[in-house]
């Protein structure tokens, strides 16, 4: 009776999660989708418990009441634009457990073992739960355990280390810049064929210490893998995490014979692989070519950029921007670095509240995380139905007055039409060089992460606003009547 | 330095060279102003309205000429003005130095310098000070009320309850300056506008003022503008041939016709010619901006409103900006205010006659005693060489079909292959592995698969939501570490229980910031 009580437990959590993840089509239905998720994990928690093979259930309610008063805590607390880096760190959570999930699965075969050995049937009658689960195998699945265990073991590993030092580098505790170890990804490679040979020895029997040596190598890959990626790239590295943890939950799903766990993996997988798609996909560049890190090589000279960069101070933007009828707002990292959401909100608000038409372009890979800056604007009650795709306004940019780019380059760089030989040549940019007038807020002179220079900057309906976004669109409010 | 008006003496001309306005600023530059005694009256500003603004007013030309260090005009000098400059005096005005060489020796013998507002170089830096552009601006507008004026008929189409009103349709030929000033104009009366010109690239600034480009059936190279300073250039006789079939194709239909071409140098091109004018119904109207220079129709006659036989009345009017001499003279006084500006470097009332300086030496045509015209070439091409438009090819039905059926063709070809690859790799699968294995396998493949089908509707602004909310639910991984912390091994019970704790932080943490950023999301 428990075990189909479990089952069936399941098929409905399973569900649940699938509407989880569908209901984020909209942004009121995703409110909804929430509640499904928090219920399909509880119903599935609760089964499991309740379930055959769970014991100690005292510590288990212990473990996940602190947990969960921790996790309750932290998201309490985190400002939005820390998003990001606790992102990371939740990723790494599931790849230590992960690990240590497989861990225990190697431990018990290696008890079992032990006792079969010894022709204990007395002990192994004894044995209860998961124990007894693995007791009952046959060798052929218990080769096929030893896999699925691996596996899991490994990937959990490399996701722990890649979303620490992915979370280090967007907390900025780790320095963002790509750095490799000498030898760069010949060591990777290195430390994958070793695991690959350690599996195979694994398989034949060789026991747990080949499991420890591959687990260190695979800490290693995650390491120096994240290390190697440099800070634009993030949102293609944050959403492979993504997609590994999922992945690890898949395969430890396997090695416990557990159908939800291998459902739910495999929905969280290609969640994170479909977003890393998109991303590359709106960076124009390969998969590979980001997780080898750097930007792919240049075929020839970049195009001269001529002319100056002109700037403007607050009056002249002021001035624009009470004269205009339709404003574009293209926001980007460098907004979420000055804090500056709440005072383009502001400004929002007071262009709007004078019939102005603002809306908002957000590039795909705007940020250090998909969808980054829609939740910033959110944050400040940017109002969603104003905040619009790439694909969505690129072809409004013609007939609007004033385009403002706060704290964006690369997204914002005709370079990537105009000059065959640009690095970032071919990858979809936002055209915000076709609008009437372009203002660019941004701290200084000088070349944005990928450092190529930005020919926008020296068009001739550009002007440049220098300064910190946040203080110079202070000083922009008041002038605004 | 001393800066004088002086009254246009050419009959009919009501403009004037300076405005009170227009004073001030000249102040503000370190001069100081005077002005002939009712210089301002034909235009509506009175001498009490100069006086005010400081300007000194004189009863007499002959005192302007002898008090001020440069003169202002809006025409060129009559021989008795002329004659009347002394050396080292700077006559600022209209010239037309290639028509009037014997006026150019005249200036020159009394060593007088003279700069030709109509000789400003047309470079983005000069606009400010392009008289004929603000004059033709002025042109363009009259030229639609004018004929207006003579128009029996309403601009805008009207439904009314006495019945229903067509509206008119206005041809506006040559999209310069005066064009466009028309074609804006006309648009915004409510007419339906159809404009032509003979270099291409203006199609689009006639498109962005809301009138229809007329486009020609023919395949000459087309004119460059940029070539000849943005101005129009003469065309060959078989592009001259299918403009005139174009044109008598719209003469029956077209109730207002206000042609503005014009060639630098050169006699206006007959453009509209009797037999259109014959075709016209009755009730039309021409105006024809080129009547000073012979007309672009041909029975224009300058200066003269006169009606056909069959009743189009064709406009010759050659002062039209005259005719709004306060708005022509506002514009023009700000054109010469700010060649002053040019020629006060520092403000200081000192004026520095600099003829490196492009748009100075452009405009002067007489300095230091000697003809300074025709000017060199200006240092700076006036306007971007026009870069070919890319045209993107119209594709036929039928190629439309073949290309759709060929997308789709390969996307069945890349499905099969997937598919057949995936299939056949789970088959090898399924000969290998345990039959226990293959069960949870199917279970992988079809989450995986239902994973990419709903991912794909997730809306872009909420990735970052999709991403907290799967990193919340990847924590399932807490039902392994469940099943394993019944374990009777403490160190499985420790790593359990860790793992526990962890993926509890994860789930609470996930699911709270997803809710806490799905909150946000406000519609306006």
């Amino acid at each position: 009776m428990e075990y189909g009580f479990t089952t069936a437990a399941y098929v409905v959590a399973a569900v649940l999660f699938i509407l989880s993840l569908g209901g984020l089509s909209g942004q009121e239905s995703a409110k909804r989708a929430v509640w499904y998720g928090i219920t399909g994990m509880a119903l599935a928690i609760v089964a499991t418990i309740y379930g055959p093979g769970a014991g100690n259930w005292m510590i288990s309610l212990v473990m996940i009441a602190v947990g969960g008063a921790i996790g309750w805590v932290v998201a309490q607390r985190v400002q939005m634009t820390e998003m990001p880096q606790l992102v990371a760190a939740m990723h790494s959570l599931v790849g230590l457990a992960a690990v240590f999930i497989g861990y225990n699965t190697e431990i018990e075969m290696a008890g079992i073992a032990a006792l079969q050995a010894a022709g204990d049937a007395d002990a192994l009658q004894a044995l209860s739960g998961f124990a007894h689960k693995i007791a009952a195998k046959s060798a052929s699945e218990i080769a096929v355990l030893k896999v699925e265990t691996f596996l899991g073991v490994f990937i959990g590993a490399v996701t722990f280390t890649g979303s620490v030092i992915a979370y280090g580098k967007l907390a900025g505790k780790v320095d963002g810049k790509a750095k490799k170890l000498p030898g760069g990804h010949v060591l990777n490679a290195a430390a994958a064929a070793i695991s690959l040979i350690l599996l195979v020895m694994y398989f034949n029997g060789a026991g747990t210490w080949a499991l420890v040596v591959m687990t260190l190598a695979a800490f290693f890959i995650g390491y120096h893998l994240i290390m190697g990626i440099g800070g634009a790239d993030m949102p293609v590295v944050v959403s492979m995490l993504n997609s590994y943890s999922g992945w690890a939950a898949a395969a430890i799903g396997f090695s416990l014979s557990n159908d939800l766990l291998i459902v739910v993996g495999a929905l969280v997988g290609s969640s994170g692989a479909i977003l890393s798609y998109i991303m590359c996909k709106a960076m124009n560049r390969s998969f590979i070519s980001v997780i080898l890190g750097g930007f792919g090589g240049t075929t020839g000279p970049a195009m001269e950029v001529t002319g100056e960069q002109i700037a403007i101070d607050t009056e002249g933007v002021a001035a624009a921007l009470n004269d205009a009828e339709s404003i574009i707002i293209i926001p980007g990292y460098g907004m979420a670095v000055a804090q500056a959401q709440q005072s383009v909100s502001e400004l929002t608000r007071k262009l709007r509240a004078k019939g102005k038409e603002v809306r908002f372009a957000i590039h795909p890979v705007a940020g250090r995380l998909p969808g980054h800056m829609n939740v910033l604007l959110a944050e400040a009650k940017v109002p969603y139905d104003i905040v619009l795709e790439m694909d969505e306004i690129n072809d409004d940019f013609p007939s609007t007055d004033v385009a403002i780019v706060i704290g964006s380059n690369d997204i914002v760089n005709p370079a990537a039409q105009e000059d065959p030989n640009s690095p970032i040549a071919g990858m979809p940019v936002l055209e915000c060089w076709k609008a009437k007038q372009v203002f660019v807020s941004k701290r200084g002179q000088g070349t944005g992460y990928s450092g190529i220079e930005n020919p926008l900057f020296y068009k001739d309906n550009t002007r440049m606003f220098y300064g910190d976004a946040k203080k110079s669109l202070d000083a922009l409010l008041p002038l605004i009547d | 330095m001393k800066i004088g008006a002086l009254k246009e003496i050419f009959e009919g001309e009501n403009r004037v060279a300076m405005t009170p306005e227009s004073a001030l600023q000249l102040v503000k530059l370190g001069h100081t102003a005077c002005i002939e005694t009712g210089a301002g009256a034909k235009a509506g500003f009175s001498d009490a309205a100069y006086a005010a603004a400081g300007v000194e007013v004189l009863k007499t030309a002959a005192a302007v000429v002898k008090a001020a260090d440069v003169l202002v005009k809006v025409r060129g000098p009559e021989a008795k003005e002329a004659k009347a400059l002394r050396e080292g005096q700077t006559l600022i005005s209209f010239f037309w130095p290639a028509q009037n060489a014997e006026l150019l020796e005249t200036v020159k013998d009394r060593g007088a310098t003279v700069v030709a507002m109509d000789m400003v170089p047309r470079i983005s830096r000069a606009q400010k000070m392009d008289a004929l552009s603000s004059m033709a601006n002025i042109a363009g507008y009259r030229a639609v009320i004018e004929a207006g004026n003579n128009f029996g008929r309403f601009f805008t189409g009207q439904v009314t309850a006495a019945g229903k009103v067509p509206p008119a349709r206005v041809l506006i030929v040559g999209a310069g300056v005066a064009g466009l000033a028309a074609i804006g104009t006309s648009t915004s009366l409510g007419a339906i506008t159809l404009a032509f010109d003979v270099r291409p690239e203006v199609a689009e600034q006639i498109e962005s003022m809301g009138a229809e480009f007329v486009y020609l059936d023919f395949s000459e190279k087309a004119q460059d503008g940029a070539a000849t300073g943005g101005y129009a250039a003469p065309s060959s006789p078989e592009f001259r041939e299918a403009q005139l079939k174009k044109f008598r194709e719209l003469a029956p239909s077209v109730d207002i016709v206000i042609t503005t071409a014009l060639i630098p140098g050169r006699p206006a091109p007959k453009l509209w010619t009797e037999d259109m004018v014959q075709m016209m119904k009755p009730g039309s109207v021409i105006v024809d901006l080129a009547a000073e220079r012979g007309g672009n129709c041909d029975l224009t006659v300058p200066d003269q409103k006169i009606v056909t036989e069959n009743g189009v009345t064709i406009v010759g009017y050659t002062d039209f900006p005259s005719r709004m001499a306060a708005q022509a003279s506002t514009l023009y006084s700000n054109n010469i205010r700010h060649m002053l500006t040019d020629l006060t470097p520092k403000k200081d009332g000192v004026i520095v006659h600099n003829m490196e300086d492009d748009v100075i030496r452009g405009a002067t045509v007489a300095h230091a005693g000697a003809i300074t015209f025709p000017p060199p070439p200006p240092k700076i091409a006036a306007i971007a060489a026009q870069k070919p438009k890319e045209k993107v090819k119209e594709l036929t039905p039928a190629e439309k079909r073949a290309a759709e059926t060929a997308a789709f063709k390969a996307e069945t070809r890349n499905q099969v292959t997937l598919l057949t690859v995936g299939g056949a790799l789970i088959l090898l699968a399924g000969l290998f592995a345990p039959a226990s294995f293959m069960s949870h396998f199917i279970v992988f493949v079809l989450s995986c698969f239902v994973g990419f089908q709903v991912i794909w509707n997730v809306s872009h602004s909420l990735h970052t939501p999709l991403m907290a909310v799967t990193n919340a639910i990847s924590s399932i991984i807490i039902l392994g570490a469940l099943m394993q912390i019944g374990s009777g091994n403490w160190l499985v019970v420790i790593l359990a229980a860790l793992s526990v704790f962890m993926a509890g932080i994860n789930i609470f943490g996930g699911f709270m910031v997803t809710r806490r950023m799905l909150a946000m999301f406000q519609k306006s």
